[in-house]
């Protein structure tokens, strides 16, 4: 089952690529670039806050960190943006790993951790909005320059085809998590955490291990996002939307689930864009219909809609066995 | 195989293990009894890492592990249970018992073979693949003991696994604590069915408002004075004992 759950989402990636390449509107296009960023980020988050229990309200550090990387490195070092991409990475796990070292050494879980996450991202937002370095209030440019070596493109579809790779790995990556002893242990502590730790697992290294992983998947994200858009400043990089946006895909969609972030981001940005096109000039619908649909999720779908589907099949044959 | 002296347990005003010293020998099942509240948890905390001593010290296999944390304690062979057992509760019974086998293989599908036989092993062969939250109390008590069995423990630290159960789910499970030691696990149980203790322990040690009032064999034990007050308040022993020869 959890097979087919990798393979329905490799197909619904091919799919969407093919649809690219066919031809689409460039505004469907950006929509879909900007699903992809969403849903790398959200799965960076789901590592962590999924598998692990460790809900993070600041994954916009490790975005930003990426974001800035990106463009810093490029702009003022002149260093080839492949490298830069990687850079980013892990100067992304670096910041997650002192985030993590921090906090799991003081035994912080729950809603302290995600407080002290939040902190840790506004500090790094306020620091990037005054800091010369990085550009300050006005933010930073990336200089147009089309090419593969650049990781810029006069014809969007080949990022696209790019990012769809890179949740494709991403997903794989879950994957090999879900399988391996790591995954078992990370879930363990998630679900009780003495009794993880009466097993012999070393809860803090685990954690350490995870929130890096999950912090280098967000800023890979990041980056991205600053080499799409071409343009971030502190507010786009470090702002708490990346953060909100990350832990409602992956909530939405189905926490601790493979597909859950993918399945949250795009029907999320989908429903959005939607209503945005209906509602015309009624600002903020889209933002209604949001609470709407997080109020459905948590009355009638906890586990998410991954988790939701799950339930109605285990009902279904639970139901098949008792006739 | 495991030493512990003089450990000490202050919670502010409590003093809720005062200078406690037991001793389990290699290969021996050991009970720790004592009334509600004595101190056992405490002390098997303290055994296990849980819970650091203010006083004393902790030696398994002749090394003093004291400070140790628990995760490195269960990797020396050092394996406890939950009285309030701690299931987790949204992995089936197979993922349960598996987090227990990772610690020797990281092959996940070795991990599940060797959790699937430690179930057998058990009496859960049959549940593995329902939800831990699924099972009943009985399970549950037994996917602790399967858990920390998945370990391969050279000591097993029993905390009440017995409590809740019925009579015939307690002579369920009787014979697969025997079986444990039999091949080879050390055992030290805290237990509270008398029937459990007498049946199984090679020593019993009794602890009463966190000091230890004797030890010694399990039929001895029950008939000292000392313990018998403990239990049942100041002066039950004399008024037992002018009973019985009223009686004769």
């Amino acid at each position: 089952m959890k097979k087919a759950e990798l393979l329905c989402a490799l197909a619904f990636l091919i799919v969407l690529g093919l649809l690219a390449l066919v031809g689409l509107p460039g505004n469907i296009l950006n929509l879909f670039i900007f699903m992809m960023i969403i849903t790398l980020t959200a799965q960076g988050w789901n590592l962590l806050g999924g598998y692990g229990g460790l809900s993070s309200f600041g994954h916009a550090a490790f975005f930003g960190t990426g974001a800035y990387a990106m463009t810093v490195l490029q702009t003022s070092f002149g260093i080839n943006a492949w490298v830069a991409l990687v850079c980013g990475v892990a100067l992304g796990a670096l910041v997650g790993a002192f985030i993590g070292f921090l906090s799991f050494r003081a035994g912080l879980k729950g809603s302290y951790f995600a407080l002290i996450t939040l902190a840790f991202a506004e500090v790094l937002r306020i620091l990037a909005n005054s800091w010369d370095f990085t550009g300050g209030a006005a933010g930073m440019m990336i200089k147009l320059q089309n090419g593969f070596a650049y990781l810029q493109f006069s014809d969007r579809r080949y990022f696209f085809l790019i990012l769809l790779v890179f949740v494709a790995l991403a997903l794989f990556l879950s994957r090999w998590l879900e399988r391996s002893a790591f995954g078992a242990y990370l879930i363990a502590l998630r679900e009780n955490d003495q009794a993880a730790q009466a097993l012999g697992v070393d809860i803090f290294r685990v954690k350490m291990q995870a929130i890096t992983l999950s912090a280098g998947l967000t800023a890979l994200a990041g980056c991205l996002y600053a080499q799409n858009f071409l343009f971030i400043d502190a507010n786009v990089a470090y702002g708490s939307w990346i953060s909100i946006e990350a832990l409602f895909a992956a909530i939405v969609g189905g926490a601790g689930t493979l597909i859950g972030p993918l399945i949250g981001a795009v029907l999320l940005l989908g429903l959005g864009e939607v209503t945005k096109s209906f509602s015309g000039g009624i600002a903020g619908l889209d933002l209604v219909v949001f609470g709407i649909i997080l109020v459905l999720c948590v009355a009638f779908a906890p586990n998410g809609i991954r988790g939701f589907f799950a339930n109605l099949k285990r009902r279904r044959s639970a139901a098949a066995e008792a006739a | 195989m495991l030493k512990a002296q003089n450990l000490t347990k202050r919670f502010s005003g409590l003093l809720a293990v005062d200078n406690a010293s037991i001793e389990v020998q290699q290969g021996s099942i050991t009970g720790l009894i004592g009334p509600n509240g004595a101190g056992k948890t405490t002390l098997f905390a303290m055994i296990a890492g849980f819970l650091p001593p203010n006083g004393g010290s902790v030696t398994f296999e002749g090394e003093d592990i004291t400070q140790e944390k628990p995760h490195l304690r269960a990797r020396r062979g050092l394996a406890r249970t939950f009285q309030i057992v701690q299931p987790f509760a949204g992995l089936n019974v197979r993922d349960n018992i598996a987090v227990g086998a990772y610690l020797h293989t990281k092959d996940p599908d070795e991990a599940k073979r060797q959790a699937s036989l430690t179930a057998e092993k058990v009496g859960l062969g049959r549940e593995l693949d329902k939800l831990a939250s699924g099972l009943t109390i009985a399970g549950r008590k037994r996917l602790e003991l399967a858990r920390a069995l998945a370990t391969r423990p050279k000591l097993l630290l029993l905390d009440e696994v017995l409590a809740g159960l019925n009579p015939s789910e307690i002579r369920d499970v009787l014979p697969i604590i025997r079986q444990i030691r039999d091949e080879g696990v050390t055992i030290l149980m805290i237990e509270h069915i008398m029937q459990a203790v007498m049946n199984l322990c090679d020593t019993v040690h009794v602890l009463s408002q966190g000091k230890m009032i004797a030890s010694g064999e399990p039929r001895i034990v029950c008939n000292d004075p000392a313990v018998i007050e403990a239990y049942l308040g100041h002066g039950a022993a004399e008024r037992i004992r002018s009973e019985g020869k009223a009686n004769a």
